[in-house]
């Protein structure tokens, strides 16, 4: 917002202005301000990372096994440093970072489509033809991510991602899709940012004008889009995004061979990594995505050669590290995707979709963890006698009492209906004790 | 078109089976699906519509739906704000200067008519409509073993001879062979990615071609409908018959195999489908579309019986094909369908204006499936000629707030990535420096088109685009070297040959308007203009320019089909 606001407040400022940019300011005087701003961001904020596994993971082989059952599958649980607590023996890092972790093992959710899955777990509500509701993410882009002045990059990032979308909230809270590699394609040249003013001061002109006529909400957003690209194209906090960068004044530094080694050497890995950099550079929300769980074949065979190894890597260093520099009370984690997998094993050793009783993982976030909350009967196919079961909400609700989100919170969709915060969802008492 | 002769052949009532599928999934949490006063209220229906022109009785009947809304529509869009639209709507990019000229300076009173026309017989029409189908068939990502190219011949082919829209239907469903020489197939194949017994390339094709989404009642019932299940399955197995072979080669360099070709072939398959129940309880279904079973012996070729059950219609009614794709066409000229989704049509999700739908539908049936006929149509409404600005009365028309489209003005729609990229190329007139023919030329939109597709990597086959309105988008409008080209004042280029010819600045920002808005500046644009070039130092003259087109280029008046 800053650097727009510079331009052509009125018209006589704007010309001297053009005239001076076209002398070509020099990019440094530019951006000097942006870098006094970047100084004065603090280091521990509240954030949530979520994990998202795309295509739907079989939490049953992951963390809420059945030994004995014929859904059991080819793993055998195994103790965790939560007492009580077993999940899969091929995660043994993780298991022994699970005081830092907790499960909920008793999500009811419904939704087993792919597109309407992910729908109802990012936001809560499921699909409707009247309303695009925001993902959590641009919920806290917009109840966190405004108030973060100094922050210059989006408010919500998603690695490899793409899906979640912000609805009402409006596209300023969209999800800013990079991938792991942590190159932002299309970045400036020097050249270009030092014709950024001149451009920019001709641009807002152009743009008032569409807006003044009149034709809907959308050239107005264009505006504010672009205005968030800008901030972000010169700030010096896009060192985030990449992992051999140091910017002191971030508290960032170039990351060693032995962290990158330690989260892995593959996308989720590498993913986890930027994540953690980002939520130090004061980003609120990030998701790192994990695709290709849609495993109707093979699940055995793909869990422990690829996927497993690669969890297991991930999350333990991820928490392991957080834990190192006195974050992870800060950064609640969100282990989900659109729905389990079937108890029964299918003919071609696969599991189908499967959204009427699984788990779901969280952490972190200064939560009662080292619990397994809620169970599924002994062959998993439904809910446990007795045990509560758990929606979307009640997931979001919990990172949102753990970020300092008030539950009760009431947002506004476009006709003016009034939406509450995780469709009404309740935090979960074991976690927030 | 001997279609009145047609026989309308009566069909069992059964359809309701997959149409009330599944907007509802379990649960439906009716946000107040308020259905205005629209479509019931305009009772004038039939009584009017014999003897009079299909686009009088559209125009009416909006107009009718507009008094009972007790609002009014606005203006006629001017002619430089209608050759825009209609450039991008029917061929996928913005007119050139010298089409924007042409048509204004016409003083033909049915000049938008011809223009319609003349549009429908571009090869640019048969290029956007094939980059559409073909995205909507195989997706914009790279399904494996897949040929974009020869899905894409396929469409240029129907849409460049104008096939009937039935038989290119027929076409996809029935299609076998190998994927380049009938490139129909790529349609079966991009929905083969996953050995699901046919699952996708059923939700797909109810979905696409019958509007109707039902992919949810694979694995359960509709609470209020108990047969649904069972009628996936009983349409599912109309696709057991079909197969697919990926054929290797060795690379003669490295002797290694490679993949060589796929292709669609017949699998032996007779009897029942066999299905669960949620109770675990396994069923049966045999080959059954609107309640027409067919023989289920060995032979029977079950894509084609399915095919010539498709396309009848039953009686009264236009057959859902017609019906599916005047709304998807409809939706795709005006932003907004009679349903929304589009592609989730039947009785739980009632229709803004049944009767211009039906109307249309029974025309396009009428008409042997004329797909440019049906373009022609909508173009020539009235509601579609109307401008995109609005005012306080009919400010309450906002689709985008959730509100049910009463088309009394132009609904803003975002330009898709092919569009902005077509439009770029016109805008800096990159396509006259000659660059290679069809092939090269969709081979480097395609690459280029790839950094914003996110694929799901799941059954569905479904992806996302980062070139959605957001930052990602925004960073490839400022700073991409396709934006470079587009401002580039190397010799040949636009801003080169305009601003070297002789004449006043004012003739050359008028140029630059024309290139990027399709529009003159007005006198207060102009002058802003003028001043802002003045501020550069001589030496920096052309820089000036190339910042001015940079900024025309980047504004949402640029991106956005008004």
């Amino acid at each position: 917002m800053a650097i727009w606001n510079n331009f052509g407040m009125n018209r006589r400022h704007f010309l001297q202005h053009v005239a001076t940019a076209a002398a070509t300011i020099p990019a440094v005087n530019f951006l000097s301000h942006v870098q006094a701003n970047a100084a004065a961001l603090k280091s521990s904020q509240k954030a949530c990372i979520l994990m998202w596994m795309g295509g739907g993971p079989p939490t049953i082989d992951i963390w809420d096994l059945k030994p004995g059952s014929k859904n059991g599958g080819e793993f055998k649980p195994i103790d965790t440093a939560a007492p009580g607590v077993q999940i899969t023996e091929g995660m043994p890092e993780t298991a022994k970072v699970f005081n830092d972790l907790s499960i909920i093992r008793s999500m009811s959710t419904r939704e087993a489509d792919h597109g309407r899955g992910r729908y109802y777990m990012q936001t809560s509500y499921v699909p409707n033809p009247t309303v695009v509701h925001p993902a959590f993410g641009s919920v806290v882009s917009f109840e966190i991510g405004r108030k973060r002045t100094a922050l210059q990059i989006p408010a919500f990032v998603s690695i490899d991602g793409g899906s979640g979308q912000a609805g009402f909230l409006g596209m300023s809270h969209a999800p800013f899709v990079v991938d792991s590699s942590g190159r932002i394609r299309n970045s400036p040249s020097d050249e270009a940012k030092s014709r950024l003013p001149a451009r920019l001061a001709m641009l807002k002109e152009i743009e008032d004008g569409f807006v003044a006529s009149k034709r809907g909400e959308l050239p107005e957003a264009h505006k504010d889009v672009y205005s968030n690209a800008v901030n972000l194209m010169v700030s010096p906090q896009m060192a985030a995004f990449d992992s051999s960068r140091t910017e002191a004044a971030l508290g960032l530094e170039k990351e060693s061979d032995q962290i990158k080694d330690a989260y892995g050497r593959n996308s989720f890995g590498q993913g986890l990594l930027m994540a953690r950099r980002l939520v130090q550079t004061g980003v609120p929300f990030v998701e790192v995505n994990m695709g290709g769980w849609d495993l109707h074949a093979g699940v055995f065979q793909a869990l422990r050669t690829q996927r497993l190894p690669q969890l297991d890597q991930g999350i333990s260093a991820l928490v392991t590290d957080l834990k190192q520099r006195g974050m992870l009370d800060d950064v609640v984690l969100v282990w989900m995707g659109e729905f389990g997998r079937t108890p029964r094993i299918n003919q071609d050793v696969g599991r189908d979709h499967w959204a009427a009783s699984w788990s779901v993982m969280m952490g972190g976030g200064g939560l009662k963890n080292g619990q397994a909350i809620g169970a599924t009967d002994a062959d998993g196919i439904q809910i446990a006698d007795g045990s509560k079961s758990y929606l979307p909400g009640d997931v979001w609700a919990t990172v949102a009492h753990a970020m300092g989100i008030p539950v009760n919170t009431v947002h506004t969709s476009k006709r003016g209906r009034p939406m509450k915060l995780a469709n009404g969802g309740t935090p979960i008492q074991e976690l927030i004790g | 078109m001997n279609v009145s002769k047609m026989k309308r052949l009566v069909i069992a009532i059964g359809l309701v089976f997959l149409t009330s599928s599944v907007a509802l999934c379990e649960s439906l949490v009716a946000e107040d699906r308020a259905v205005s006063k629209s479509a019931a209220a305009s009772g004038s229906e039939e009584s009017s519509a014999s003897g009079v022109s299909i686009v009088d009785f559209i125009n009416e009947q909006l107009r009718q739906v507009w008094q009972d809304n007790e609002i009014k529509p606005s203006e006629i869009a001017s002619d430089e704000e209608w050759v825009r639209r209609v450039y991008l709507d029917i061929c996928g990019r913005i007119p050139s200067v010298q089409e924007v000229r042409s048509f204004v300076a016409d003083e033909n009173a049915r000049k938008r008519q011809v223009l319609i026309g003349e549009l429908l017989e571009s090869d640019d029409y048969v290029r956007n409509f094939t980059t559409i189908w073909s995205n909507n068939c195989i997706g914009r990502g790279e399904p494996r073993r897949v040929s974009r190219a020869g899905m894409e011949k396929f469409f240029r082919e129907a849409f460049g001879r104008n096939r009937p829209w039935k038989d290119t239907v027929v076409d996809l469903v029935t299609g076998e062979g190998h994927f380049e020489e009938n490139g129909a197939v790529n349609y079966i194949l991009a929905q083969m990615q996953n050995q699901d017994e046919g699952v996708q390339l059923t939700a797909m094709t109810t979905r696409l071609f019958l509007g109707m989404q039902v992919q949810c009642t694979q694995c359960h019932n509709h609470p209020f409908n108990k047969w649904q299940q069972d009628q996936f399955w009983e349409f599912n197995s109309f696709f057991r018959q079909v197969d697919k072979r990926d054929v290797q080669k060795a690379d003669p360099n490295t002797g290694r195999m490679v993949d060589d070709y796929s292709e669609v072939i017949w699998r032996d398959f007779s009897g029942p489908v066999y299905f669960e129940k949620r109770s675990g309880l396994m069923q049966v279904a045999f080959p059954k579309y609107q309640g027409k079973q067919i023989d289920p012996g060995p032979e029977t070729d079950r894509r084609a019986e399915l095919a010539r059950l498709m396309v009848e219609s039953s009686e009264g009614e236009a057959s859902l094909i017609a019906q599916a794709f005047v709304n998807r066409t409809w939706g795709q000229f005006f932003g907004y369908g009679f349903t929304r989704p589009v592609d989730d049509m039947g009785p739980h999700n009632p229709a803004s204006h049944p009767e211009v739908l039906n109307r249309l539908a029974d025309e396009f049936q009428a008409s042997n499936y004329d797909v440019k006929r049906l373009i022609s149509l909508i173009c020539s409404t009235e509601a579609y000629g109307l401008s995109s600005q609005s005012g306080k009365n009919n400010d309450a028309d906002n689709p985008a707030a959730g509100e049910v489209p009463l088309f009394s003005h132009m609904y803003l729609k975002s330009m898709q990535a092919e569009q902005l990229y077509d439009s770029l190329i016109v805008a800096s007139n990159a396509h006259q420096s000659g660059q290679g023919g069809w092939a090269a030329q969709e081979a480097q939109r395609r690459t280029w088109m790839q950094q914003f597709v996110v694929a799901f990597e799941n059954d569905e086959n479904d992806e996302a685009t980062t070139f959605n309105g957001t930052i990602t988008q925004a960073l490839m409008m400022m700073n991409s070297e396709l934006m470079d080209k587009a401002v580039s004042i190397e010799r040949g280029s636009f801003l080169f040959e305009t601003l070297n010819r002789p004449g006043p600045d004012s003739k050359k920002i008028e140029e630059l308007y024309l290139a990027a808005l399709s529009r003159q500046p007005n006198r207060a644009e102009q002058s802003r203009a003028q001043k802002m070039l003045a501020a550069y130092p001589a030496s920096k003259k052309l820089a000036g320019y190339q910042d001015l087109f940079w900024a025309l280029l980047n504004s949402n008046e640029f991106v956005f089909v008004h």
